[in-house]
């Protein structure tokens, strides 16, 4: 599959000398859904920004569909939409004239019928002739995604899409994202709620400190990476786990059924027979045992760990 | 060239403008009309005539040009500020628009604007006083290069303006007192010599007198004089706005 965007060596520093991309590389490939996943402050939206050209940066190199996007920021430029993270919108002007004035910036001819999908895929057709003002949170966010989507973007970029929005939009929004990735547009979404990257992404890259720490396909970085979860209800509850078993860091519900042990798949040693072994010996009855795939989450902050560790000794 | 960019930009700018239409058109209707009952007809009836042309003619073309450089001056400059006050100028960067078409739009708009008024407060002066435009493609030409010239710098200044003050310091403190020593409401050889001299180093002065040529043929400087000041005022607006740009100062961090 071919790359249509290639970060190389990104530095980014604001004003103050504050480094918020550093020596960032990164590759997305076309038509992919890519999450990217980063606590607040990692470099996100820096990054997002610096490629739409809302930032400039300092070293480094970024090509979208092989053009520079400081040398032929024209072509890059048209290829990219853009949901910003924060809702700014004009006050006065109606959701119509906006939405159709953002095609008009990317130097396409109107398109009545395209923007009128948009706004009906988008439950904003009603809303058409209302002031940006008067419209609440959600139906700003759905606004904005209105302007991205109004020149018919090759690559989309959405920064926090579901910050601080309803189910309803959430919804909404994973339909339409599926229906671009059906037609081949290449999505890039931020975020630090891990069930997302986890319900839509391909791949996913996590960023901390304005560096990249991996990037992986969504299935492969959790069995890569993942810790799973051994459940095993027991047929009789017991009081509390015996002293002998407090090495398995074994956690017990409050009813005293339901026992939890956390392993690591990639250890050559999962301890669950010997753990199944112990409980046997004390007597314990089982009734039945399942396990789970640990969240992205968890992976998440064990990666973050693991990278200010790195920090830490170096 | 992205000529629907451009045509976005404008039309966005011209719409901003239509919903304020009332305010727009009315404000220099009631300001010509008080200046006219003011200096007109309080002063006006105790100066006879300027150079054989009545003072309520005589303070046309002043008043205009006031009128057209504060108005310049303040539409271009909120245009540009005002996206970067709600923070929707990210879309004018992200879209692929280079410098020049955004400071086309924009200043394009608001030249028009200043023209629109132009025309209305001739209208309005034109119910006062019999007005007689002897070379009126001179009158328009400065005009236009006025408009076009200090929207320049008003969008010059909403693009170095972080915040409200700044935007009106420049105005408030430069220009509204270099108009009203430009010798719009007066002919200079009516103040004593030194003010005369100190005047000359007022470039709004050779925008009226130019342009009261263009009216009556009288000025207190010659006409090319009037010319080449504003030419040189709009390069210099242009070149410094393109080498900022060019030098990659963004209108935002
Ligand atoms: N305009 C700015 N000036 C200085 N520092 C900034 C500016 N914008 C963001 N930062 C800093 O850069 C870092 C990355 O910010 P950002 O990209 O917004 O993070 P994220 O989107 O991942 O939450 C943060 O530490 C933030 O404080
Ligand atoms: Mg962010």
């Amino acid at each position: 599959m071919n790359q249509i965007l290639k970060i190389e060596n990104v530095t980014k520093k604001y004003n103050n000398n504050f480094k918020a991309l550093d020596n960032l590389n990164l590759n997305i490939l076309k038509g992919e859904i890519f999450a990217l996943l980063g606590p607040n402050g990692a470099g996100k939206s820096t990054l997002i920004n610096t490629v739409c050209g809302i930032l400039n940066f300092n070293e480094g190199s970024i090509r979208v569909n092989d053009h520079d996007v400081i040398k032929e920021y024209r072509k890059t430029r048209s290829l990219i939409g853009i949901v910003p993270q924060e809702l700014n919108l004009e006050a006065f002007e109606t959701v119509w004239d906006n939405v159709n004035y953002s095609r008009g910036l990317y130097g396409k001819p109107p398109n009545y019928k395209h923007i009128e999908s948009i706004l009906r895929e988008l439950s904003l057709w009603d809303k058409k002739e209302s002031k940006l003002r008067e419209l609440s949170g959600g139906m700003k966010r759905r606004v904005l995604i209105a302007k991205a989507l109004s020149h018919e973007p090759k690559i989309l970029f959405l920064d926090e899409p579901t910050a601080s929005v309803d189910v309803e939009l959430r919804k909404d929004m994973w339909k339409i994202i599926k229906r671009l990735k059906s037609k081949g547009v290449t999505i890039i979404l931020t975020t630090h709620y891990i069930e997302e990257a986890e319900e839509i992404a391909d791949r996913v890259g996590i960023i901390n400190n304005g560096k990249i720490i991996i990037v992986d396909e969504k299935n492969r970085l959790i069995k890569k990476l993942g810790q799973k979860i051994l459940k095993i209800e027991l047929s009789t509850n017991i009081l509390n786990i015996p002293e002998k078993l407090h090495s398995y860091n074994l956690k017990l519900n409050n009813e005293g059924t339901v026992i939890t042990y956390i392993y690591d798949t990639k250890a050559n040693k999962t301890g669950i027979t010997t753990l199944l072994t112990e409980l046997k010996n004390h007597n314990i009855q089982l009734k039945d045992i399942s396990t789970e795939q640990s969240s992205l989450e968890s992976i998440f902050l064990n990666l973050l760990k693991e990278s200010e560790y790195e920090l830490v000794r170096s | 060239m992205n000529w629907y960019g451009l045509k976005a930009i404008y039309f966005h700018e011209m719409d901003r403008m239509r919903r304020t239409l009332f305010q727009s058109i009315v404000s220099p209707i009631i300001s010509t009309s008080l200046y006219f009952v003011v200096f007109g007809s309080a002063i006006g009836s105790r100066i006879t005539e300027i150079d054989g042309v009545s003072y309520g003619s005589f303070i046309v073309p002043g008043m205009i040009m006031l009128t057209i450089l504060t108005q310049s001056i303040s539409n271009a400059s909120f245009g540009i500020f005002f996206p970067k006050f709600t923070n929707t100028v990210y879309e004018l960067l992200a879209a692929p628009l280079s410098s020049f078409e955004i400071i086309l739009g924009f200043v394009g708009a608001a030249a028009t604007k200043s023209l629109i008024i132009g025309c209305i407060i001739i209208g309005t002066a034109n119910i006062f006083v019999d007005l007689h435009i002897l070379h009126p493609f001179i009158m328009i030409f400065f005009l236009i290069l006025t408009s076009v010239t200090f929207s320049l710098f008003g969008f010059m200044i909403g693009v170095w303006a972080d915040n409200f003050e700044k935007l009106q310091l420049i105005p408030i403190l430069i220009i509204t007192p270099l108009v009203f020593l430009g010798g719009s409401f007066y002919s200079i050889n009516m103040l004593p010599e030194f003010w005369q001299k100190v005047s000359l180093l007022n470039p709004v002065l050779y925008l009226v007198s130019g342009f009261r040529w263009s009216f009556y043929e009288i000025a207190d400087v010659s006409i090319y004089t009037s010319l080449i000041t504003i030419l040189v005022f709009l390069f210099s607006c242009l070149g410094i706005l393109i080498y900022s740009f060019a030098k990659g100062y963004k209108i935002k961090n």
